[in-house]
């Protein structure tokens, strides 16, 4: 690691004066990205401003739409939430199952979406629940947040707060896993909402995107078992030594056939 | 705990007495010691992995905060330190002596794999010494890279060493060729396969480590360094450093955490790290970080096939006809041209009856890590080969995969293979009844039924392995071309007040020496174990050593038993004198000498006062003091041998693999601590099923940079991926050692890689698939035969 400064600020305020004051500043959250790639000094930046126990960040609540998560609230906080597993079960057992237990009591929900890594699983989440990204500036759908990956809308000076998500039962995340890493090597977050079925992939390589053709496969009535006719763009995915594009259209396939055989 | 206090016997499951202060973080590692004026290293490494070195500009890094000097391998080789030396002297059939590449501490010329180190910093601070390491512009001329074996060979691919065409160190071969002629022309049926074992890194936990002080006023140096040998290093550096004799250099290895093999391997980092702290007359200390050790601690394994198998028509093995490439990587690292001959090839003839074998070793340099001892080193390799051919040939005949190594057992001891070999003791079919006991292999096809019902494939393999442990006896490898030294030393010293010290060459990073030597010294003397502390990795302390290696217990623990036949032998004629008896009277059982000449008895600490207090005994028949120390040199290696019967259902869907039951029966002759040698199969077995299923060193064949040089990409084996196992002990004492014992550090990796493809391939119908069996590769092969 190269030599660095830290603060931890005491309010968003004081954290985007922090961040206009000094251009190499990088703002923390859960660190599990950001320590790492510190570590491998694949990055300098000249200060961290740790905003990971901000209490503006630290809550869970009902809202009219379903839930709000703060952005900092750890993978394990949102996993054991009594909130969360009333109202969005499958978003408690995504966050439940992400890394490890010591990973999920450091990274955060707000630190897992603003860095969009493309085989990160809450993205799949936000966008097959068509949740809402509340930042200090203001209020984003999940489509317009994510723009490819390791990228997303927010603007230099603005800090993801919270997540919103609608109430749902009926949806259900699976992941296969990366046998190194434990990563997604793909991962299916499919639900119903109402009568619309939406089905987002993440761990193609390009971030996360919503299989269409699937859902309109589903909302037409039409038998999960015909899903493997149902076409997947191959340039959706990209390979690596893990698996091919191939393998992990094949894969989504696969696991987006049993997702949905797990809803009612 | 409470084991501690009582006595211990061997054969008992005792508690790991080291434990509670390691898990405790209470652990004494080299990185935890810091002396007075103390420095850091850190390498500048070769981002290529092929190229020669046009120039070296130190002059803004030279002038960063902290930094000491720097140090070029020009500069070091100018100053004497001379090129890494070999460990052993291999020569090919023709009787040439193996080609060896120079390879030195720090590149002077040309650098020949990624991470090579190119020079070394020396700073105030570990990060200052990162820093100005970062700042340090070496220009670089690339060449061409070769990674794969076959290219590595062919005519025009690119040389890594002046001199040595088609990058060939050694052709080396064993057995007879005329014999197997002969065999392949008399058999009716034969088998062929090709196969890659595939590369693995060693990962153990604790990063190597060194932390070197030079004295320049007595011109003497005190090493402290996590290594598995350090009492046979001594050697080495002091050779490598010029210091006028072993004596001016004290080796330390404190705790080391794990080692796998990776830690017995002269190193170049650690010589150039000695060579400049006495340059400096600081302490310099280096620790590796982990992508350092994905990079440059010696990998395992990486050969490339072809065997044909000859028989009768009832699948009798007649013949064995092998060929590999053995991947050697840049340099020939310590003890790598023993692992791809002798430690691997004289293993082919496994638990069989094969009246002819010959196989020829090509060991061939590519632009990759060194390889070297990686967890049964060779004895896998060979394994995995002999155990895959049963099943290809149990496929050829018809026959079930139990019933052709029934069909070709060794059941004469000893039995003298055509490879060197004389196994001198085992029960392989017992074994395999034993391990196919525990499997249930007779209820397998009701279970394969059910998991078809799920839509699931499942598979069943067995392997039935030998190796060779307790490496010995001296004469015999110095006739191979080692340096001998194949015994172990212990010496035994009984204080007055009746504690005991046990000195040990050998070195415990992880086997628990300190528990098994003390139960043994406890039952031999009827003393408590907590009045024994084990001594070890010290050349100050230890008398003599050679290391932890080729679970080599056996040999070391022999030497305690013979040091403690001593005391006891010397503690008779003490308590004759005491007694008034004659000597062919006293006995010694518990801890307490007896005569039945006399009401008295003297127990065994008592005794030691006496032997100190030399007033009770004529001191010009019997010296005083209670010391003995023995050497032992094995007469013959060790066999540990036993079957293992892995079961696997595939998802034929994803092509996952999932280890869903691993069961067995293991020959370590007799077992001093049946908890420690459980906690090592299971080690083992999983290092075993981890090569099988995920783990892979992957170089790109276009530039020869790791691709798996992290946790990310390098698939380590996790808890949860794997089954209860199921373990018994099928003991066959062994005659060569004074304890029976065989060994069993390396079985689990020796078996569990053929088991685990044997079931894979049997649940998918398939002759061979190479590991690892990755999900997308077992896909593949599903799809394929779907639309053929």
């Amino acid at each position: 690691m190269y030599d660095l400064g830290y603060s931890r600020p005491a309010s968003i305020a004081e954290a985007l004066e922090l961040l206009q004051q000094d251009d190499m500043a990088q703002l923390i959250s859960g660190g599990q990205t950001l320590m790492p790639v510190l570590r491998a000094r694949l990055a300098a930046p000249s200060q961290l401003v740790d905003i990971a126990r901000l209490d503006d960040l630290r809550q869970i609540r009902l809202i009219d739409l379903g839930i709000e998560i703060g952005a900092g609230m750890t993978h394990a906080e949102v996993a054991a939430s009594p909130i969360v597993r009333a109202k969005v079960p499958a978003l408690a057992a995504l966050a439940g199952g992400i890394g490890d237990a010591q990973i999920r009591h450091r990274g955060t929900i707000g630190g897992s979406i603003a860095n969009n890594d493309p085989a990160a699983c809450y993205p799949s989440a936000v966008i097959a629940l068509g949740a809402r990204v509340k930042t200090n500036l203001r209020m984003l759908d999940a489509e317009a947040f994510f723009a490819g990956m390791f990228t997303t809308a927010l603007e230099p000076g603005e800090i993801v707060t919270a997540v919103q998500f609608p109430a749902c039962v009926e949806a259900c995340y699976l992941k296969f896993r990366n046998p190194a890493s434990r990563f997604a090597l793909v991962g299916v977050f499919a639900a119903r909402l109402g009568s619309e079925h939406r089905i987002a992939i993440i761990g193609g390589g390009n971030g996360v995107f919503r299989w269409h053709e699937a859902e309109q496969h589903l909302d037409r009535g039409a038998d999960i078992d015909g899903l493997d006719a149902v076409p997947l763009d191959l340039s959706n995915f990209t390979g690596d030594i893990h698996g091919s594009a191939e393998y992990r259209r094949h894969i989504a396939t696969v696991i987006t056939r049993r997702a949905l055989a797990t809803l009612s | 705990m409470n084991e501690t206090v009582s006595n211990g016997k061997f054969g008992q499951s005792v508690k790991r007495v080291e434990d509670a202060r390691l898990i405790t973080g209470r652990g004494r590692f080299v990185d935890d010691l810091v002396f007075l004026g103390q420095t850091y290293a850190a390498f500048v490494r070769s981002p290529y992995a092929h190229a020669a070195i046009a120039g070296i500009d130190l002059a803004s890094a030279q002038d960063m905060p902290g930094v000491i000097r720097i140090f070029t391998g020009r500069e070091l080789a100018d100053a004497g330190l001379p090129p890494l030396p070999s460990g052993w002297n291999l020569s090919s059939t023709d009787g040439t002596p193996a080609r060896v590449g120079l390879h030195h501490a720090l590149a002077v010329d040309a650098i020949r794999f990624v991470g090579e180190p190119v020079a070394l910093v020396i700073a105030e601070t570990r990060d200052q010494a990162r820093d100005a390491a970062d700042a340090v512009l070496v220009e670089y001329q690339e060449l061409p890279t070769v990674v794969d074996l076959a290219a590595a060979i062919a005519d025009g691919a690119p040389q890594l060493h002046d001199g040595i065409a088609q990058n060939r160190a050694f052709e080396w071969e064993i057995g007879s060729s005329a014999e197997v002629e002969a065999a392949f022309a008399a058999a009716t049926r034969r088998v062929t396969l090709n196969l890659r074992n595939n590369r693995l890194i060693p990962n153990a936990i604790e990063p190597r480590a060194i932390n070197v002080q030079w004295s320049a006023f007595d011109q003497a140096m005190t090493i402290h360094l996590t290594h598995q040998n350090p009492i046979g290093m001594r050697g080495f550096f002091a050779f490598m450093l010029g210091l006028p004799s072993e004596n001016n250099l004290r080796v330390v290895s404190p705790d080391v955490g794990g080692g796998f093999g990776s830690k017995a391997p002269a190193y170049a980092e650690e010589f150039a790290v000695a060579f400049a702290a006495k340059m400096l007359d600081r302490p310099v200390k280096w620790t590796a970080e982990r992508s350092e050790s994905f990079l440059t601690d010696a990998h395992g394994r990486d050969h490339l096939t072809t065997a044909e198998l000859a028989m009768d028509d009832d699948g009798r093995f007649l013949g064995l006809r092998v060929h590999t490439l053995a991947n050697l990587g840049a340099y020939i690292s310590t003890s790598n041209a023993l692992v791809v001959s002798y430690m691997y090839a004289t293993m082919l003839s496994g638990q069989y009856a094969i009246p002819a074998i010959h196989a020829r070793v090509e060991g061939v340099y590519t632009n990759t890590c060194p390889v070297d001892a990686y967890r049964g080193a060779g004895r896998p390799e060979a394994a995995y080969l002999i155990e895959r051919l049963a099943n290809l040939a149990a496929r050829e005949i018809g026959v079930d995969q139990a019933e052709i190594r029934r069909r070709n057992f060794i059941r004469q001891f000893p039995y003298q293979t055509p490879l060197i070999y004389c196994y001198d003791s085992g029960d392989y079919e017992g074994c395999l009844d034993a391990a196919l006991g525990l499997a249930d292999y007779a209820g397998f096809g009701a279970r394969k039924a059910e998991s078809q019902a799920r839509g699931k494939l499942r598979g069943i393999g067995l392997s039935a392995y030998v190796e060779a442990c307790g490496i010995g006896p001296s004469k015999l490898l110095a006739s191979l071309g080692g340096g001998g030294a194949m015994w172990e030393s212990c010496e035994i010293r009984v204080q007055p007040g009746g504690s005991i010290e046990v000195l040990t060459g050998a070195h415990n990073h992880g086997q628990g020496h300190q528990t098994v030597y003390a139960q043994i010294v406890s039952e031999r003397f009827g003393v408590p174990m907590n009045s024994i502390n084990v001594v070890q990795g010290d050349t100050d302390r230890i008398q003599a050593g050679t290391g932890t290696y080729g679970s080599r217990a056996s040999v070391g623990l022999s030497a305690a038993v013979h040091s403690c036949d001593k005391i006891v032998a010397k503690g008779r004629a003490i308590v004759a004198h005491m007694l008034e008896v004659d000597l062919a009277d006293v006995v010694f059982a518990d801890g307490i000498y007896s005569s039945a000449a006399s009401n008295r008895t003297v127990a065994f600490v008592e005794m030691a006062q006496a032997a100190h207090g030399a007033a009770s005994f004529p001191t010009d028949q019997i010296e005083p003091g209670l010391v003995a120390t023995s050497f032992f040199d094995p007469p013959n290696f060790t066999y540990p041998a036993g079957v293992h019967v892995c079961e696997v259902e595939i998802d034929p869907e994803t092509g996952v693999v999932e280890v869903v039951a691993f069961n067995a029966a293991d020959d370590f002759g007799n077992v001093a601590n049946p908890l420690i040698v459980e906690g090592q199969v299971h080690g083992g077995v999983t290092q075993g099923i981890a090569q099988a299923l995920w783990e892979n060193a992957l170089y790109d064949p276009d530039n020869a940079q790791l691709m798996t040089a992290s946790y990310m990409d390098y698939g380590m084996p996790r808890a949860d991926s794997l089954p209860e196992f199921g373990l018994c002990f099928w003991p066959s004492p062994t005659p060569v050692n004074p304890l029976g014992m065989k060994g069993c550090g390396e079985a689990g990796a020796i078996g569990a890689p053929p088991a685990v493809i044997n079931a894979v391939c049997d649940a998918l119908g398939m002759d061979h698939i190479d590991m690892p069996a990755s999900s997308e590769k077992i896909w593949q092969l599903c799809r394929a035969r779907e639309n053929s």
